[in-house]
C-alpha cells in the first residue's frame, strides 16, 4: 500500500451564496485520513463539520460551492469528476451513515430490498438478484441484527430506530468502499442503543475478516466522549476552522487550544459534582459566519486572549509529530497557562447530613394509564380501551433544596410522570403532595397559589418560548399572574430576573428568535424561577444545548438551587449529567422505579443490572482501557404489555431465570435510602460487579 | 362544477405563520415581486373606485338616456350604453362599491367567525372539536353555488341574504385554516408554561395562539375575498342574488347576455371588471403567501 492517504482534504474552503456575496461555512481545512484509521470531527453546531461532510460528498446543494482547496479521494480530485464519474464514486467508493436513519431509508421498499438493489447497483448489473439478496442477507448478519430475516422483509417504519441504523450501516458497508463518513451517526438514539451501535463501529473497525483494515472513517461528532471512544485522531473545528488537531489519547490528556480545553472541561462525568468540582463553561457562544470577530475566531470567549489575538489570526502551527494547533499562545498553553487562570472555586457542600430535610415532593403510588385507541370492532362490541401503563406505582420524596435526578431511556415513563406532577397529566391513581400540601391531579383544579410554587423548564428551548412575544412579556407574566405583581413593579423585577440568570436587561426587548439556544433556555429558566416556586422540574432541561453551553446551565441551575433553596425534579437519560447536579437518583424502566438513593450510593455497586448497564454505555473520558461491558440486548418492551414478574428480565444480562420471569422482585434496602428492586440479593450483586 | 373547484380551493398553505414582526417586511416583498405588485395595484385601483365611485361617475346608476341607446364606447360614455341607454362607465364604477360591501363585509364576518369557532374549538379539543369541525364537513361537502341557490331559495335573494350565503359557506373554510395552526402551536411548551401558571383562556387563545394564526389567516382572508367577489358576481348573473335595477356586475352581465349582438360593450366592460379584480386579488393573495412564507 502507497502512502497517499484515502482521503485528503487541502485547504479546503467552502462557502454559501448569499445576497451580495458568499458566507465561508469552512475556511482553509486541511485533513488526511488514511487507510483504516478513523478521524473524529468534532464541533458545536455551527462549527461548519455538517458543511465539510457535504463538500467531501460533493453534495452541497444549491448556492454551496468549493471556493479554494480541493478534496481528494484516494488521489483524485472530486470536483473534476464529471457527474458519471461521480456517481460511479458514490457508489464504489463513498459511503455515508446519516444522522436520521428513517428519513435515509425509502418507507415503501423493504429493507432487505434496499441493500440488495444498492448491491447490484454497486456491482454494475454483473450480479443476479439472488446474488445480491443473499449478500444483503449477509451483511445484515454482519451488524448482528438479531432477526436478519425479519429485518430483510421488514419496511424501514417497522423497525427501531437502533435497527434501522444497523441496516444503514449494512448498506455503507458492502463492496468494502474507500471511504465511510458517520454523521452524528448515534444522536438521535438512546444511551443503551447508542453504546450498542458504537460496539459493532468499533467492532467493524477492528478489520471484521479483513474489512476494515482498508478502509478509511470519518467520524463527525458533537459528543467528545463518542469520539474519544472511536477514533484514532480527532479535529477540532470552531467557527469553520481547524483549531486543533492530534491523536485521541493526546488531544485529551494535553489539549493546547482554549477551545478543545474549554469543551473537554465543559463535560460533566461521573464523578464530578456541582459542588465539588464545578464545570469550567466557555463563556458566550460561537459566532455568527455574517459576524466573524477578526484575527483569532475564538478570542471574544478566550480566557487567555491578548491584544494580538483580536488583530492577528493564527497560524496552524505544528506543536509534535502529528499535533497542529491553531493559537498564538499554545506554547503557554502547555506549560499550563490555562491551569493559573481561574481556580475551580469549590462551593462550600450544602450540610448534607440534612437527608432528612422537609420533605417538599412526596408522590405515594402514582400510576398513569393511557388508553389506546379503540377499533369500530372493539367500540361496537363494547370491550374496554386497553391501556398503557406509563407510570406504574412510583413512590419518591424530594426534600427542600435538594434535587432528584429520575434517569431512565426514553418509553421509561419519566416525562409522564414529570407532566403528572405539575398536573399536564392528570394521573390515574396514587398521591401527590407538595409540603402537606395535597395536590389535585389536573392543573385546572389546582388553586393559583399551588400552581405558583411547581414550574417547569422543558427540553427545548424553541419551544419554550413564544415566538411572538418579547422576552420581557414572557418574565412580566408570571411575575403578575403567580407573583401577584403590578406592572411597574414587574417591569423592575424582569431586570433582575434576566440578571439572575446572567442576561443583560436588554434581552427584555429582544425576541426569542434573536437569542441563542443557551440564551433561550436560560430565559426559560428565569421564567420557571421568576414567581419564587418551591419545586421546578426540568425536563431533559440540557440535553438540547452544546457542550460548553451545557456546562453554564448546569452551572447556573446549581447557583440558582443554591441562592433560593428550590427543589429539582430533574428528568433526564444523561447519567453524566444527573451525577453532576442531582443529589438523589431513581433509575426507572416501564413506568416502575428499579433503584434509588442518593448519587453516591447509585454510583456504586451494588448496581441494579439496569442500572450497571447504563454505567457501562457511559463513554469514559479520557479514553480508558477497556472494562467489562454490560451492554443490552433488544429493545425495550411495548408498555401495552408489560413483562411479567421482574419489568427488565427480558433485557437482564444477569437474570437469574424462571424466578425474574414469574415474580416481581422485592426491594432490597443497601442502607441509608438506597433500594435496588431485584431478585439478586445485594451481596451477589456486589461481588458479581466488582463493587469497590 | 369547474368554477366550484376554483372557488372552494381549500388551505392557503402558510401552515404555522411567518416570523413575528415581519408584516412591514411583508409589505415590501409584495412590492419587490411583480405580479404581486400588479395585483396590488389593481386591488387599490378599484377600492379607490368604491371610495370615490359618485364622484367620478358621470351619470347616476338608473339615469336612462332615451336618445342614447346601445351607443358604442365614445367620449361621452367611454365604456358605452346599454339597451336601456344607461351609461356602462357609470354602472361598472358604481357597481365598485356594491361588490366591495357585499364581498368585503362577508368575508370580514366570516373571517371573524371563523377564527372565533376554530381558535376555540381546536384548543379544547374532544367532542367540542370534533362535532364543529364533522358538521363544518358535511357543510363543505356540498358545492359552494348549490349551497349558495338553496340557502336563496328559502330566504328569498336580497343583499341581506347574498351577505348571509358569503358568510355561512366560509366560515367553516376559514376555521378550518385556523384550526391547523391551532393544532401545531398547542403542544408546544409555551402553551403549557401559560397553562401551569393559570391564564385564562381569553389570554392563551389571544396572546399566545393569535399570533401565529394571523399570517396564515391574512392570506386566507384576501383569498375568501377573491372568491366572495366571484360568489356575488356568479348570483347576480344566475339572478338570484342582487335584484334589478342595481348596478351589481353580474346582473349587468345577466341583462347583456341577450344584448351581446347589439351592444357586446355591455357585456364585456362589467365581466372584464370581474375578471381584473378577482386575478387582482388573487395575485394580491399569493404574493402575501410567499411573502409571509418566506
Amino acid at each position: 500500500m502507497d502512502d497517499t492517504p484515502i482521503l485528503d482534504i487541502d485547504n479546503l474552503t467552502v462557502g454559501y451564496r448569499v445576497e451580495g456575496g458568499w458566507r465561508d461555512a469552512v475556511r482553509e481545512v486541511s485533513l488526511q485520513v488514511a487507510a483504516g484509521e478513523t478521524l473524529g470531527v468534532v464541533g458545536e453546531s455551527g462549527s461548519g463539520k455538517s458543511t465539510l461532510a457535504l463538500a467531501v460528498l460533493r453534495f452541497l446543494g444549491a448556492g454551496g460551492a468549493i471556493r479554494a482547496g480541493a478534496v481528494r479521494l484516494q488521489g483524485a480530485d472530486m470536483a473534476e469528476l464529471a457527474p458519471r464519474g461521480l456517481s460511479a464514486t458514490w457508489a464504489r467508493d463513498l459511503r455515508l451513515v446519516p444522522q436520521n436513519p428513517l428519513a435515509a431509508l425509502n418507507p415503501s421498499l423493504r429493507v432487505g430490498e434496499q441493500i440488495a438493489e444498492a448491491v447490484r447497483q454497486t456491482a454494475g448489473g454483473a450480479l443476479s438478484r439472488a446474488d445480491a439478496q443473499r449478500q444483503a442477507l449477509d451483511l445484515l448478519r454482519l451488524v448482528r441484527l438479531a432477526d436478519p430475516e425479519r429485518v430483510y422483509r421488514g419496511y424501514p417504519h417497522e423497525l427501531s430506530g437502533g435497527m434501522q441504523q444497523r441496516a444503514l450501516i449494512a448498506m455503507a458497508l458492502h463492496g468494502e468502499p474507500a471511504l465511510l463518513i458517520l454523521d452524528e451517526p448515534t444522536t438521535s438514539l438512546d444511551a443503551t442503543t447508542e453504546a450498542a451501535i458504537l460496539d459493532l463501529l468499533a467492532e467493524l473497525a477492528g478489520g471484521q475478516g479483513g474489512q476494515g483494515a482498508a478502509r478509511a472513517t470519518l467520524f463527525i461528532s458533537h459528543n467528545l466522549g463518542i469520539v474519544a471512544r472511536m477514533c484514532d485522531r480527532v479535529a477540532v473545528l470552531y467557527a469553520g476552522e481547524l483549531v486543533e488537531q492530534a491523536p485521541t489519547a493526546r488531544l485529551f490528556a494535553t489539549p493546547l487550544h482554549p477551545y478543545s480545553a474549554g469543551l473537554i472541561g465543559s463535560l460533566p462525568r461521573p464523578g464530578m459534582r456541582h459542588n465539588l468540582r464545578p464545570l469550567r463553561p466557555i463563556p458566550g457562544a460561537i459566532p455568527r459566519l455574517d459576524a466573524l470577530p477578526a484575527g483569532c475566531v475564538f478570542h471574544p470567549r478566550c480566557p487567555l486572549a491578548l491584544d494580538r489575538c483580536r488583530s492577528e489570526r493564527p497560524l496552524l502551527e505544528q506543536a509534535a509529530p502529528g499535533h497542529q494547533v491553531r493559537c498564538h499562545r499554545w506554547r503557554e498553553v502547555e506549560r499550563g497557562a490555562l491551569q493559573d487562570g481561574e481556580p475551580a472555586q469549590p462551593v462550600p457542600a450544602p450540610a448534607s447530613a440534612e437527608v432528612a430535610a422537609e420533605p417538599v415532593l412526596v408522590m405515594r403510588e402514582v400510576a398513569k394509564q393511557f388508553p389506546l385507541r379503540r377499533s369500530l370492532a372493539d367500540l361496537l362490541a363494547r370491550r374496554p380501551p386497553r391501556m398503557v401503563q406509563a407510570v406504574d406505582g412510583v413512590d419518591l420524596r424530594l426534600g427542600r433544596g435538594r434535587t432528584l435526578g429520575v434517569v431512565g431511556e426514553s418509553g421509561s415513563g419519566k416525562t409522564t410522570l414529570a407532566r403528572c406532577v405539575v398536573g399536564l397529566e392528570e394521573r390515574s391513581g396514587g398521591a401527590i403532595s407538595l409540603v402537606d400540601l395535597p395536590l389535585a391531579p389536573g392543573l385546572e383544579q389546582r388553586a393559583p397559589a399551588v400552581l405558583r410554587r411547581i414550574q417547569m423548564v422543558f427540553q427545548n428551548p424553541q419551544e419554550a418560548l413564544n415566538p411572538y412575544l418579547t422576552v420581557g412579556e414572557a418574565l412580566r407574566r408570571p411575575l403578575m399572574r403567580l407573583g401577584g405583581l403590578r406592572r411597574a413593579e414587574a417591569e423592575r423585577r424582569v431586570a433582575r430576573l434576566l440578571d439572575a440568570v446572567k442576561l443583560d436587561p436588554g434581552y427584555a426587548a429582544r425576541l426569542p428568535a434573536q437569542l441563542s439556544g443557551g440564551e433561550r433556555q436560560r430565559v426559560a429558566i428565569a421564567r420557571a424561577f421568576a414567581a419564587e416556586p418551591d419545586l421546578v422540574l426540568l425536563d431533559e432541561a440540557v440535553s438540547a444545548l452544546d457542550v460548553s453551553v451545557q456546562a453554564a446551565v448546569l452551572n447556573l441551575l446549581s447557583e440558582l438551587r443554591q441562592r433560593s433553596g428550590t427543589s429539582y425534579l430533574f428528568i433526564t437519560h444523561d447519567l453524566a449529567v444527573v451525577s453532576y447536579l442531582a443529589d438523589e437518583v431513581a433509575v426507572i424502566y416501564l413506568g416502575q422505579v428499579l433503584e434509588q438513593g442518593t448519587v453516591e450510593a447509585v454510583l456504586r455497586p451494588p448496581f441494579h443490572p439496569y442500572t450497571e448497564a447504563l454505567l457501562s454505555a457511559l463513554p469514559s473520558l479520557p479514553p480508558a482501557a477497556p472494562r467489562e461491558r454490560i451492554r443490552l440486548e433488544g429493545e425495550v418492551p411495548s408498555p401495552v404489555a408489560l413483562p411479567t414478574g421482574c419489568r427488565f428480565h427480558t433485557r437482564c444480562p444477569r437474570a437469574l431465570g424462571a424466578i425474574c420471569a414469574t415474580e416481581e422482585p422485592p426491594w432490597r434496602d443497601a442502607g441509608g435510602g438506597h433500594r435496588i428492586r431485584c431478585h439478586i440479593p445485594l451481596e451477589e450483586l456486589r461481588v458479581l460487579q466488582g463493587g469497590t | 362544477m369547474a368554477l366550484d373547484t376554483v372557488e372552494r380551493g381549500i388551505g392557503s398553505g402558510v401552515a404555522t405563520g411567518g416570523t413575528p414582526g415581519g408584516w412591514r417586511r411583508a409589505l415590501r416583498a409584495i412590492w419587490g415581486r411583480p405580479t404581486s405588485a400588479v395585483g396590488a395595484a389593481i386591488v387599490l385601483l378599484f377600492a379607490a373606485l368604491a371610495l370615490a365611485g359618485p364622484l367620478i361617475a358621470p351619470y347616476r346608476a338608473t339615469d336612462q338616456i332615451a336618445s342614447a341607446r346601445r351607443q358604442p364606447p365614445s367620449a361621452a360614455h367611454l365604456f358605452g350604453t346599454d339597451r336601456l341607454g344607461r351609461d356602462v362607465f357609470s354602472r361598472v364604477v358604481l357597481g365598485t362599491r356594491d361588490i366591495f360591501a357585499l364581498a368585503g363585509l362577508g368575508t370580514l364576518v366570516a373571517v371573524l367567525l371563523g377564527t372565533g369557532v376554530g381558535l376555540i374549538a381546536a384548543y379544547w379539543g374532544g367532542w367540542p372539536e370534533e362535532l364543529t369541525f364533522r358538521s363544518f364537513d358535511a357543510l363543505l361537502a356540498i358545492p359552494a353555488l348549490l349551497l349558495a341557490l338553496l340557502l336563496l331559495g328559502t330566504v328569498g335573494p336580497s343583499r341581506q341574504s347574498v351577505l348571509l350565503v358569503i358568510v355561512i359557506v366560509y366560515t367553516p373554510i376559514v376555521a378550518r385554516v385556523v384550526r391547523s395552526v391551532v393544532l401545531a402551536v398547542k403542544p408546544r411548551g409555551f402553551i403549557e408554561a401559560a397553562r401551569m401558571r393559570g391564564e385564562a383562556l381569553g389570554y392563551i387563545l389571544g396572546r399566545e395562539i393569535l399570533p401565529a394564526v394571523l399570517p396564515a389567516l391574512a392570506v386566507e382572508a384576501a383569498l375568501r375575498f377573491s372568491y366572495a367577489i366571484f360568489l356575488v358576481a356568479s348570483l347576480g348573473f344566475l339572478g338570484v342574488g342582487v335584484q334589478p335595477p342595481a348596478p351589481d356586475w353580474g346582473l349587468m352581465v345577466l341583462e347583456a347576455r341577450n344584448d351581446v349582438a347589439l351592444a357586446p360593450w355591455s357585456l364585456y366592460f362589467p365581466a372584464g371588471a370581474i375578471a381584473l379584480l378577482v386575478v387582482g386579488v388573487n395575485l394580491f393573495a399569493d404574493g402575501l403567501r410567499r411573502a409571509l412564507q418566506a
